[in-house]
This record gives structure tokens, sequence and C-alpha cells, in this order.
């Protein structure tokens, strides 16, 4: 493999492989911004990888108060699913479980998609007969009576089938503490880019997987050429002096904000340099034949 | 391109019905054509060019300078384009409305509005009674779209609002609100008598802290709402500065209990 570099941090010539996904996008807003993001926290929580959660969701921004339906601060969440009545449902059992129930919380559409899903005309039920619908300026709301006064809820909210989940990095540094400075690094540059989330935990997954296993139960397992304690016990992706691996994966409203995120987070890592942060720069794929997004590394530098 | 002009010649004698001379029927048509045009009238034969001079111009902006309140059905039907009056209105201006501006710039006559679905109607003057009300046999009224009245409202303002939203800047007439079925009805001054009388859904906001409130309404105590905030940016971007009012607590009633009993009254508090 030819091998790049920039500031002295090698980069892969190498490409990130994605998938088409279905995804929508959520405005939650709140008396303060503290419990629209609790909310959003909250409704984007066990959201990681469809493989176990269903679908993959998190936070793209905080948004001001002029900038959302209700004058209220708010927070834009995104949610990426494999099918249509899969996102479907998890917008509607996240919205119902996370949002309604959390103090003062309102719900908007964010997004214009070429499709609509269901918001609050599935969750409007919740009423009991006391809920109202609202048009207000061409767009439809409902409202639910609640505890601490009302839910107002937008009726549908768009859908696109554009979007893209998988865009990932691969940070490879000599020490845990280098790999998650420059992986942190990659992080904040990735959340100044807009319609993208990072769906793991802070933005970062230290259990990459391969597909399959030697268990029959299992669909895919640890990624062994990148585990850093096999070198030498199996075919291994890493030279001697890699001591640890982690991965950011992106899910974006569509290729461009993947493209532009990857391109971020490798920006900001190699600023670190080798010393302080990662040694080389990868991106998983599976030989190009499951997804037909390829993000290659060298077009991102 | 300026305004198609109609200048008004001289009053006419009996109502005039201006509902063709709306702007996707005088699309391809020269001057001439326009005068052509005939006008209906109680039994006088009248054609525009008896009533106007035409000025050539965007038919898709037509002004009328001069109006009357017997010029009945302006802007009814239409579909987009927009219409200026300077001068008042008959009744039944914007009726049927399903698209584009009307702007009155004197008082309109009864039942403007009257089951207009979309599109925009402003009276700088007074509105007569039933604004946005159904005629007699039409279950329901005004459907969509938005009523601004900087003056004041006759009787009956909303009469079986079926969607949309109205505001009456002035003062509005008894029975504002009755029968309504859905749709947001806002009275900012002083309101003759109580509202909402049957209403089964729909909105009505009474700006006036006096407002009276019939005994089958019930009073659901004062609220801040998510809903009323949304409605406030809605008026604030129709151009209308006292939107910030709606943002305070407002006292809510519910009823008719005479009736469904969904509609709900929002009484707005003297004090912030």
């Amino acid at each position: 493999m030819r091998r790049l570099s920039v500031n002295g941090v090698i980069v892969d010539d190498s490409f990130a492989e994605a998938f088409d996904m279905r995804a929508t996008a959520l405005v939650i807003t709140a008396q303060t911004q503290r419990w629209a993001r609790q909310a959003a926290i909250t409704m984007t929580g066990f959201a990681t990888s469809v493989i176990g959660c269903g679908c993959e969701a998190g936070i793209d921004h905080e948004v001001a108060a002029s900038g959302t339906p209700d004058g209220r601060p708010g927070v834009r969440v995104l949610l990426f699913a494999m099918s249509t009545s899969e996102l479907q449902k998890h917008v509607q059992s996240r919205v119902g479980q996370c949002v309604l129930t959390c103090p003062g919380s309102a719900c908007y559409a964010g997004i214009d998609g070429e499709g609509k899903l269901k918001l609050g005309a599935a969750l409007r039920y919740f009423g009991d007969g006391w809920q109202i619908s609202k048009k207000i300026g061409g767009y439809h709301y409902w409202r639910i009576p609640v505890m601490d006064g009302e839910f107002v809820c937008e009726s549908m909210t768009g859908l696109t089938k554009t979007a893209v989940g998988g865009g990932n990095l691969l940070l490879m540094g000599a020490t845990p503490q280098a790999t998650l400075a420059a992986a942190e690094a990659a992080v904040r540059g990735i959340a100044a880019v807009p319609d993208v989330i990072m769906p793991f935990p802070g933005g970062i997954v230290r259990s990459g997987s391969k597909v399959g296993s030697k268990y029959k139960a299992l669909a895919a397992s640890t990624n062994d050429a990148y585990c850093p304690t096999l070198k030498g016990t199996c075919v291994s992706a890493l030279a001697p002096e890699i001591g640890s691996v982690l991965e950011i994966v992106i899910d974006g409203l569509n290729s461009n904000a993947v493209a532009a995120a990857m391109k971020a987070g490798i920006s900001a890592a190699t600023k670190l340099g080798p010393k302080r942060g990662a040694i080389r720069i990868g991106a998983g794929n599976y030989g190009g034949k499951l997804g037909r997004h390829h993000y290659h590394l060298r077009t991102l530098l | 391109m300026r305004d198609l002009l109609f200048t008004l010649r001289r009053l006419p004698e009996q109502r005039v019905d201006l509902s063709s001379l709306v702007p996707e029927n005088l699309q391809g048509l020269v001057e001439k054509a326009i005068a052509r045009l005939p006008i209906h009238t109680t039994s006088e034969k009248l054609c525009c060019g008896d009533l106007f001079k035409i000025r050539k111009g965007n038919p898709w902006s037509l002004r009328f300078e001069g109006g009357s309140d017997r010029f009945d059905f302006i802007g009814a039907g239409m579909t987009q384009g927009d219409i200026t009056v300077m001068g008042s209105a008959g009744q039944q201006a914007g009726r049927l409305m399903r698209g584009g501006r009307v702007h009155i710039g004197g008082d309109a006559g009864p039942y403007a509005a009257s089951r207009m679905s979309a599109g925009r109607l402003e009276i700088d003057g007074d509105a007569g009674n039933s604004l946005g009300g159904p005629l007699a046999g039409e279950m329901a009224g005004m459907a969509g779209g938005v009523v601004i009245v900087r003056g004041n409202a006759g009787s009956r303002a909303g009469d079986r609002l079926r969607r949309g939203l109205i505001v009456v800047e002035g003062r509005s007439g008894i029975e504002a609100g009755c029968r309504m079925l859905a749709g947001t009805l806002v009275l900012r001054g002083h309101v003759a008598g109580a509202p909402g009388m049957l209403m089964r859904r729909g909105t009505i906001i009474a700006s006036d802290e006096n407002c009276p409130i019939l005994p089958t309404f019930i009073d659901c105590g004062p609220h801040r709402l998510v809903a009323a905030r949304l409605l406030a940016a809605e008026i604030e971007r129709l151009g209308l500065a006292w939107a910030g009012k709606l943002k305070r607590s407002l006292r809510r009633f519910m009823g008719d209990m005479a009736t469904l009993g969904m509609g709900e009254i929002f009484v707005v508090s003297p004090s912030k």
C-alpha cells in the first residue's frame, strides 16, 4: 500500500467504504439549552450501530433560540437506519420515550426530505382525545397535554434517502493516550461540519469490527487485524510501533457531508503530529464490495 | 414592471361583480380586450372600460385606483397574483380565494374571505359582518390562508372558521368566532360580546383582558404555552409588531361545552 504523509503522520492510500441509509433530522427545543440537550442526549442514547441498536443517532449541533420555530434554544439531532420502516419505528419510539417525557420539550422537523415520516402524527394518541391539531404558517403541529403544560410536536418530519452511513477514520498511535488525543482532535474538527454525526461514545469507537465470526450466532466480531495485543498472532495490519487504534464512524445526510467530515477529521488529527497524536491514519473497508460510497483518503488531504 | 392599473371613471349606479378581474383571467389580454370584458351588475349592461380607465402593466399585479362599497367579489376565486384596491370594497371580497394576495386600502363589506382556502387578504379599514363566514347553506367558512383586518370587524367574525388565521386589530363585533370548527381567530381590540359561541374546536385569542366569556367555557387557568410562541412567531412574520403579547401568560378557557367543547379562548393577561 502506498503511504502518504501529512505533518509527519502517515496516511494510508486506502478508502472508507460507506453505505446508503435512510435518515431524518429533528430539532428539539426546551426552556433552556441544558434541557434541550438533555432530551437530545437521551433520545440518541443506545444508537451507536444499526447492527445492535437498529438505528444510529447523534447530535448534529445546537440551534440558537433565534433559529428555532418557537424561539427557544434547541438541538438538532440526526437519526439513521437501513430502511424507512425501521427509521419510522425508532423515530416514534425514541421521541415518544425520550423527548415527550423531557420537561418543557418540543420537537420539530429538522429537514425537508423527499419523503415524510410521522412524528406528532404518531404520538398524538398519547393525548387520549385531548390532543389538538394546529396549523400555523403552513406547518402542522400536534399539541398534547402533559403534566407540565403541553408537548408540541410537528406532525411530520422529512426523510432523505440519500444519506450515507459508515464513513470512518482509523487513528493509530504509539500509546492509548496519544491515540485518544488524536481521536479527540478529529472529533472536535468533525463536530464543526453540519449534517453529520458520530454515533459512538464521544464520537469514538474502540471496538471496530470485521464481518463474521467463528461463532455462528455473531454477524460481526472484533477487528483482530487492528488489535495491538494480537500483533504477531494473526494477520495484523499494525506495525510494531502502533500500540493503540481508535475509530471514528461518520454518518451524514449526504455523501458530500461525509467527505467534508472525514477531511476535517484528518486535518485536525494530523495537526497534532505523530508524537502527540496518531502515527498513522487509515480507513476501514470491505474491499469495495459492500458499500457503493468510497472515500479515498488521498483525495481528502 | 408596473401594475396593471384600473382607474375609476365613475361610481357605478348598481352593485357590480368584479370577480372576472383577477390576474389569471387577464393573461394575454391587451387593454382594449380588458376594457371589453363584461362586468355583471344587477340589471345594467356594463363593460370594464365603462367603469375604469385601464393602463397596461403586469397582469399578475392589479391595482384599482378608487374603490366603492358596491364593488363586490373583488379577488373572488383568485389563485395567484396580487390585487390592490385604493379604496373600499363591497361584499364577499376574496371569497373562495385559493392563493395570491388582496389588499384593500379601505373598508370591506360583509362576507370578506368567505370560504377562502389559501392566500392572504388584508383590509386596512373595517370589515363587515361574517368575516370569513359561510353563506347560507354552506357548512364551513374560511378553510385556510390569512386575513388581517387593521380596523374593526362586524359581528360574527370567523363564523364556522375551518382552518387558517384571522387577525382583527381593531374592535370586534358580537358573536366573534361563533360555531368555529378549527383555525385561529386573533382579536386584538375590544371584544363586543362573548366570543366562541358553539365553537367545536379552534383557538380564539383575545387581547382584551375584559373579554366576556360565556358560562359554557371552563377556566383552565393561566399558562405560557409553546403553541402561543409559535403563533406569535407567525404573527410577527406577518408584520404585526404586538405579537410579543402572546408570549405573556394567557388564561385558557375551554369550550363551548354546549357542543363538542374542544375549542379554546386565550385571554392575554394585563401584565407580563
